[in-house]
């Protein structure tokens, strides 16, 4: 009876319940955590004011409590802000320090392009030259003060622009010149003059741009703030340099999902601030989904077409047999090698030598002999390519013979039986590896990082100036912000929420990918897979 | 061991002479000497691995797309040599069309499917293929199921539908012969029938070889039966004589179902 138990294989079935349950577990888990401490980020927590046994009073928000080491009670964790003034931004209190806690109504919290947040509390605006309401009470003066700055910054944007194309110009005359030196064009010829000319004319204009830019920054400077911390230390605030302010502790809630809407609207479209803890991620996500797709564009074609000619065209034997176990076993070297691969031989092999042959004028300023996205994603490429041709040459196998046979007994070259019958029937298949490989590429940092990702990048790799495409920027990624912010960041603690949030953007963008493939790949599987038999 | 075998009256199109077949070492068929006779519909019978279906995968070089392979002798149609080296494989195909055991049209609509092989042969002219359509789903007695969705998938046909769609492929190239390779093994008896019909209805312009087990359809729709065993032709003749009356004892007892 017992071993018949056995035999059946009732407890295999169990074994296979479980091992999927755990791995269930696993990955439900790991999405649980970055959902839950990355979606809360940007809801706007209360305030709270503490007194405690030693006087002196703290304003801050509740991080997490836990006990207190090899003691009694409980300690807690406050974001206290106001760098500039305290140096740090958390503080631990044990609960037997605490006399009160209470919300105070008029808490105000500020965000700031420098030193992060400021907590505390609103005394006066200075801002002698803004129409401010008169008699009205501080809190709406400051925010009619706010609305007038950031009109007055938006018209300073437009000076930045100018200068920004101003620089690119001049940059690209500089190497006009350059060029036409190392041409050896006559210093005296009128293109060469011209070219003077051009430059000076620009330079002018730079300068000017660059008096206006400053005049426009000082005169925004003399509108202040005075605000003071729980303790009374007051401190001036220039206006131009707050983001927002509120007072979380009147939020209602309407007002809390219109904040943290906001919140989010500026986490995907917005630059980052603060060396990356605070801000935009926008030319992250950029650089992630430009990075997979120009990634694509190199490993797709190229592992499909090596695939149909092991499959295909190569005649089986023992040579065939070493390439296909070459490729699988590529799979398994660590990406850090392909990485080293990529800087020697892309950056400095192909990239110094498109330098000396097209850009020789600029040396020994690198072009193209230096990390940029191409290089990454041909880096990407050679990593993901052995995923594509794997599931390739399995999808062209799994071809029954007959469909092969029945192309060419109707008189179709093995061209015309690959292009007409075995590629559209072995498209999901293809489809199925593609989507592999670029979540494999999205997940990627260590190559990146030597590669060409960079912690914060001038400009992204497709912009509005001629040629539009600039392969050769450096560019920053998902991934390597998840590295950057959480272990390379001055202010571990206060970069943590940005984490979370970078891991969950990351998951949905490959959720995102993946899914529209997968809906492709069912809709190819529909039309050249047998639905009746 | 050449066998010689009584040649038919009719005059022959694809004629084998003293044919040997290897797989690598292996010789799967023995000095066969064979006349098919043309209009005709010549049925291959024999026990598994017998040879017949390599035989028959000879005519169009099918056996091509296995590695080491060797054939010797000679095999013509209409006086060419099949295995001469500069036989285009291509128009050979498209002399010689084959229908195969389990029925393989292609996940297009029942319309490509029927003209794939003048599509792939370049003819373009919309006029043209659809006249080829009509004619060959007709000559392939689909035409009255499928007229009213011609561009769906030939995946939606049943069983017996594919397998008529797949004659209907191949006669849309205008083929001197039609091979076919135990073309009801997988079909229901109705099926079956209905095939057996059309294959009497094709004879009248195309010359058939038919691989079958079956004795009863080898005895149906052939004019004459090849009888093979272990790589040698054991005995040829027109069908009803041999059903009747073979000449051998070996084919008396797999006719009769003693082994096989």
């Amino acid at each position: 009876m017992r071993r018949n138990y056995w035999k059946i294989g009732e407890p295999w079935v169990w074994a296979t319940g479980a091992a999927l349950s755990v791995t269930l577990l696993i990955a439900v888990t790991l999405i649980a955590v970055i959902m839950v401490n990355g979606l809360g980020v940007f809801w706007p927590g209360k305030l709270q004011q503490l007194e405690l046994k030693d006087g002196s009073k703290l304003l801050g928000e509740l991080i997490q409590s836990e006990p207190v080491h090899r003691g009694e009670g409980l300690r807690r964790q406050y974001k206290i802000a106001n760098r500039d003034l305290y140096g740090l931004d958390f503080r631990w209190i044990d609960e037997t320090e605490i006399l009160r806690a209470d919300h105070p109504a008029a808490a105000i919290v500020l965000e700031r392009e420098e030193n992060g947040d400021f907590f505390g509390f609103l005394d006066a605006v200075q801002a002698s030259g803004l129409e401010l309401p008169a008699g009205a009470a501080p809190y709406a003066q400051l925010h009619a003060a706010l609305d007038q700055v950031s009109v007055m910054k938006a018209a300073g944007h437009a000076t930045d622009q100018q200068l920004s194309t101003a620089s690119y110009r001049l940059e690209q005359l500089r190497r006009d010149q350059l060029k036409a030196e190392y041409q050896g064009v006559d210093p005296r010829s009128s293109s060469y003059q011209e070219l003077l000319h051009e430059q000076e004319r620009l330079k002018v204009d730079f300068e000017h741009l660059m008096k206006q830019q400053r005049k426009e920054q000082t005169n925004l400077r003399q509108y202040q703030a005075t605000f003071s911390d729980a303790n009374g230390r007051t401190s001036n605030i220039v206006l131009a340099d707050i983001v927002q302010a509120y007072r979380p502790n009147q939020l209602a809630w309407h007002q809390q999902v219109i904040f943290y809407a906001a919140k989010l609207k500026e986490l995907i479209v917005g630059e980052p601030r603060e060396s990356n803890t605070e801000g935009g991620l926008f030319p992250a996500i950029f650089g992630t989904i430009m990075l997979i797709f120009t990634m694509s564009l190199f490993s797709f074609p190229l592992g499909v077409i090596a695939a149909i000619y092991l499959r295909e065209y190569a005649r089986e034997g023992v040579v065939v047999r070493v390439v296909r176990i070459a490729v699988n076993n590529l799979a398994g070297i660590p990406s850090i090698v392909y990485g080293i691969f990529g800087l020697g031989f892309f950056v400095y092999g192909i990239g110094s030598n498109i330098d000396k042959l097209f850009f020789p004028e600029l040396l020994p300023t690198p072009t193209f002999g230096t990390g940029g996205i191409l290089w990454a994603s041909l880096t990407l490429a050679l990593l993901t390519v052995p995923v594509v041709i794997v599931a390739t040459e399995e999808a062209l196998g799994a071809i029954p013979r007959e469909f092969r046979e029945g192309s060419l007994a109707l008189g179709a070259t093995r061209f015309q039986t690959l292009l007409r019958i075995l590629l559209p029937m072995a498209s999901p298949g293809i489809m199925t590896g593609l989507i592999l490989a670029m979540a494999r590429a999205a997940g990627e940092v260590a190559p990146l990082m030597i590669t060409g990702v960079v912690k914060l990048a001038p400009a992204l790799p497709i912009d509005g100036n001629f040629p539009f495409f600039h392969l050769d920027r450096k560019f920053m990624h998902l991934g390597f912000h998840i590295f950057d912010i959480g272990f390379q960041s001055p202010n571990v603690e206060a970069a943590k929420p940005m984490v979370f949030v970078t891991t969950l953007l990351l998951v949905l963008i490959v959720l995102a990918m993946s899914s529209l493939a997968i809906r492709l790949r069912n809709r190819m599987k529909k039309r050249y897979t047998f639905s009746t038999f | 061991m050449p066998t010689t075998a009584p040649q038919p009256t009719v005059a022959p199109i694809i004629e084998v002479e003293n044919v040997d077949f290897f797989y690598g070492p292996t010789q799967a068929i023995h000095g066969i000497n064979l006349s098919f006779p043309r209009k005709q519909v010549t049925a291959l019978i024999g026990p598994s691995g017998c040879g017949k279906s390599t035989l028959l995968r000879c005519f169009n070089r099918m056996n091509d797309l296995i590695d080491n392979i060797d054939v010797r002798g000679r095999i013509t149609l209409n006086g060419d040599d099949i295995y001469a080296p500069t036989t285009d494989v291509i128009e050979l195909r498209r002399r010689v069309g084959m229908v195969f055991q389990k029925s393989n049209p292609f996940p297009k609509s029942i319309y490509e499917n029927t003209i794939y092989g003048l599509r792939i042969a370049g003819v373009k002219d919309k006029a043209v293929l659809d006249e080829s359509v009509e004619r060959s789903l007709k000559g392939a007695a689909l035409w009255d199921e499928v007229k009213d969705r011609l561009h769906t998938s030939a995946l939606g046909l049943s069983g017996g539908q594919m397998q008529r769609l797949c004659i209907a492929r191949a006669i849309a190239v205008n083929p001197e012969v039609i091979l076919m390779d135990e073309p009801c093994s997988a079909l229901d008896p109705k099926s079956t029938a209905r095939v057996e019909e059309l294959i009497g209805e094709l004879r009248k312009e195309f010359t058939i070889i038919i691989v079958t087990h079956n004795m009863q359809q080898a005895a149906r729709v052939s004019d004459f039966t090849a009888f093979l065993y272990e790589g040698f032709l054991i005995e040829f003749g027109q069908t009803d004589k041999m059903f009747m009356k073979p000449k051998k004892k070996q084919t008396e007892d797999y006719i009769t179902g003693r082994f096989g």
